[in-house]
């Protein structure tokens, strides 16, 4: 019966907090998985938008108005991502930021485009996503095309006549990012020695692990989530593998090597340079780690892409989405990332993706490409 | 050879967890006739017990492995099984009499409610722990450098199910417990009339059955090192299958299913492609299931007159 009580004052607190939200003047919403395997990452998104709220009501909110923020759930799960859509559409919610997965970004931008939301996603990185044509949306991270190449490069010039094996989890981001990074190793010169799928959300890959140990494999780049690339890592040193993994930008979060524990060591992945290190974002910073939050991977995205909105109504003297998104794809915005400006398909103009090394300490820092 | 000989140990592992759950639905049917849709969950339930005892214990400064999985097992059994008795008690027994799908209506009901109770309870965030058991042993290293390697989890793994299979099949052959079971599985109205106490007898099977849930919660967090409020859902499906194919209802089928369903997937995921290992594992169902409609292990239902 507790259990009952307990789901009871949830669904209450939550009816008491959407009215709450709803009587603040200008509502903006941030979209991403709170709940289910990606949630360390929804957690990343959360952070970052209630920081930026707080610190932009702190300045005055948004023409005279202040902001509020609404927090919603899509699960990394496409079906929940586009009601989650419909719903902020129908509360006549001007802009999101979000979702997390770009198989949740994707089918969820179209149902903002129909209900007049502007999107920026923090953190979707396949391509199709801006090139779709379709006008409300924008991101400011870099793209799957962009990233594959880099850590094409990368093996490319640091695993020179080794065994590669490319392993993806068929969702949209892994699939992409895993198809991308092919592409450009095969233009290099270097040909997979495997190509495997898996389901996400499994837990078992003893017999995918065996596989890799019959090929010989030396590197296997994982197109997925940190979950199921942790459990890989795993079960590969039970197995007694010594294969290097390397994955995508959905490593970067600590919850990796609390999966893995000290496995985690000399795993690689690709993400934009440490927003953490750069000069704009020091103050930010402080602020994150006084509250004891590391923001770590799409925290300070998340930030940015509420102050580019801010900014940009600002400047257009409105909130409406479209006018909205006219100015950002005009201009040129401070963010917590530095300057970001965007192109007419809604990526940023300069992106640079790096490689990063996990230690056996649980954490990870970027690593020069050209020295090792 | 060398490689299938791993392949071999990676799926009878897996399908020791999944015989393991798998027991807990087979034994529920024998007895009362009904699915128990919550049993994944009660799996799912049992592996986060095991994970908090686990955390208590190295927080008052426990070390040594053995003692501290000894303690898990038996605290996660105990309180896992509590969770199996509440939940026929509340869901079920009211309803016994009811019409048959009742039950089986309740018992998704209650499944959404467990999982629901541990996501408000317990966070939505996948739980880790730290590998506990590690090391493992090479068996043989062929020519071209394979190794086969078993690790001590994998041992612990298979051990322990077998040893629990054994402690189960003597309880139910040879105890008044184990007599009074299959007594109420042949005829309840009978056996009650002859002086077994049916609520009991059922309540017990619920206990038992929750007990080696628990047992498999233990197994799997030790094995893949995280727990999450939805591992319960594929968990049981697989399980449910595994009883089915092994014949629902018999003790050793739910085990030999278990093992079925493993070693199909691996060996599929080993020699064909990895992403339609759960389309080989449910074709396989069907098709064992139209030559015998009562699976490997299973006796046709006789109709009582």
């Amino acid at each position: 019966m507790k259990s009952l009580k307990l789901i009871g004052l949830a669904f209450g607190a939550s009816i008491a907090l959407s009215s709450a939200a709803f009587a603040q003047d200008v509502t903006i919403a941030v979209a991403g998985p709170m709940t289910g395997g990606e949630s360390a990452f929804g957690r990343q998104m959360k952070n970052g938008a209630e920081m930026a709220v707080a610190d932009l009501n702190a300045a005055g909110g948004v023409n005279g108005k202040k902001l509020a923020l609404d927090v919603e759930d899509d699960a990394c799960d496409p079906k929940q991502a586009r009601s989650v859509a419909e719903k902020i559409a129908g509360a006549k919610i001007p802009f999101v930021a979000g979702h997390y997965c770009s198989s949740s970004s994707i089918p969820a931008s179209e149902a903002y485009a129909d209900g007049n939301v502007l999107q920026i996603t923090p953190a979707s990185t396949n391509p199709l996503f801006t090139e779709r044509k379709l006008w409300n949306v924008a991101r400011v991270c870099g793209r799957d095309d962009q990233q594959g190449l880099i850590a094409a490069q990368f093996i490319a010039k640091n695993f020179k006549g080794k065994n590669i094996a490319i392993l993806n989890d068929k969702t949209t981001y892994g699939k992409g990012l895993a198809d991308e990074t092919k592409k450009a190793l095969n233009k290099a010169g270097v040909t997979e020695k495997m190509n495997e799928s898996y389901n996400k959300g499994d837990k078992d890959f003893n017999a995918i692990v065996s596989r890799l140990k019959r090929d010989n494999i030396d590197l296997v780049f994982v197109g997925g989530y940190h979950q199921e690339a942790g459990l890989i890592l795993r079960q590969m040193r039970d197995q007694g593998l010594k294969t290097v993994l390397m994955a995508g930008d959905a490593m970067n979060d600590k919850e990796f090597a609390s999966i893995t524990g000290p496995a985690a060591e000399g795993t690689l992945f690709t993400f934009g340079p440490d927003p953490r290190n750069k000069p704009t974002a020091k103050a930010i910073v402080e602020k994150f780690k006084a509250k004891n939050i590391d923001p770590e991977g799409y925290t300070l995205y998340t930030y940015a892409a509420m102050q580019v909105w801010t900014q940009a109504v600002a400047k257009a003297k409105t909130t409406d989405p479209k006018k909205v998104m006219e100015t950002i794809k005009g201009g040129e915005w401070d963010t917590v990332l530095g300057k970001l400006s965007f192109d007419a398909k809604g990526d940023i103009k300069v992106i640079d993706y790096v490689v990063y090394k996990w230690d056996a300490k649980g954490n990870y820092a970027e690593i020069n490409p050209k020295g090792s | 050879m060398d490689y299938f000989a791993q392949q071999l140990i990676n799926g009878l592992v897996l399908g020791s967890i999944y015989g393991l759950i798998a027991i807990g639905y087979t034994m529920v049917y024998g007895i009362v006739g009904m699915i128990n849709f919550a049993h994944g969950d009660i799996f799912m339930i049992g592996g986060f017990i095991a994970l908090i005892t686990f955390l208590i214990l190295v927080s008052l400064g426990l070390t040594a492995v053995p003692v501290i999985l000894l303690v898990v097992l038996l605290v996660a059994m105990a309180i896992t099984a509590l969770y199996g008795w509440t939940v026929e008690r509340i869901a079920y027994r009211p309803l016994r009499h009811s019409f048959r799908l009742a039950p089986m209506l309740s018992a998704i009901g209650m499944s959404f409610v467990l999982m629901n109770y541990s996501q408000v309870a317990q966070g939505a965030r996948v739980k880790p722990i730290p590998p506990l058991i590690t090391g493992g042993h090479t068996l043989h290293e062929s020519a071209d450098g394979f190794v086969v390697q078993l690790s001590n989890v994998q041992i612990l793994v298979v051990v322990t199910t077998i040893v629990l299979l054994s402690i189960f099949t003597w309880l139910v052959s040879h105890t008044r417990l184990g007599r009074d079971m299959r007594a109420c599985e042949q005829d309840q109205t009978m056996a009650a009339l002859l002086g077994v106490d049916v609520d009991r007898t059922i309540s017990m099977t619920f206990v038992i059955g929750a007990a080696l849930a628990a047992v498999a919660g233990l197994m799997y967090l030790l094995y893949y090192g995280l727990v999450d409020f939805f591992m319960g859902f594929v968990a049981g499906i697989k399980a449910f299958t595994a009883a089915v194919l092994g014949g629902i209802g018999s003790l050793p089928g739910a085990m030999l299913g278990g093992l079925a369903i493993g070693l199909i997937e691996t060996f599929w995921s080993a020699y064909f492609s990895v992403e339609y290992k759960d389309v080989a594992a449910f074709s396989i169902l069907i098709v064992v299931l139209i030559f015998m409609p009562t699976g490997l292990l299973g006796r046709p239902e006789v109709e009582k007159v």
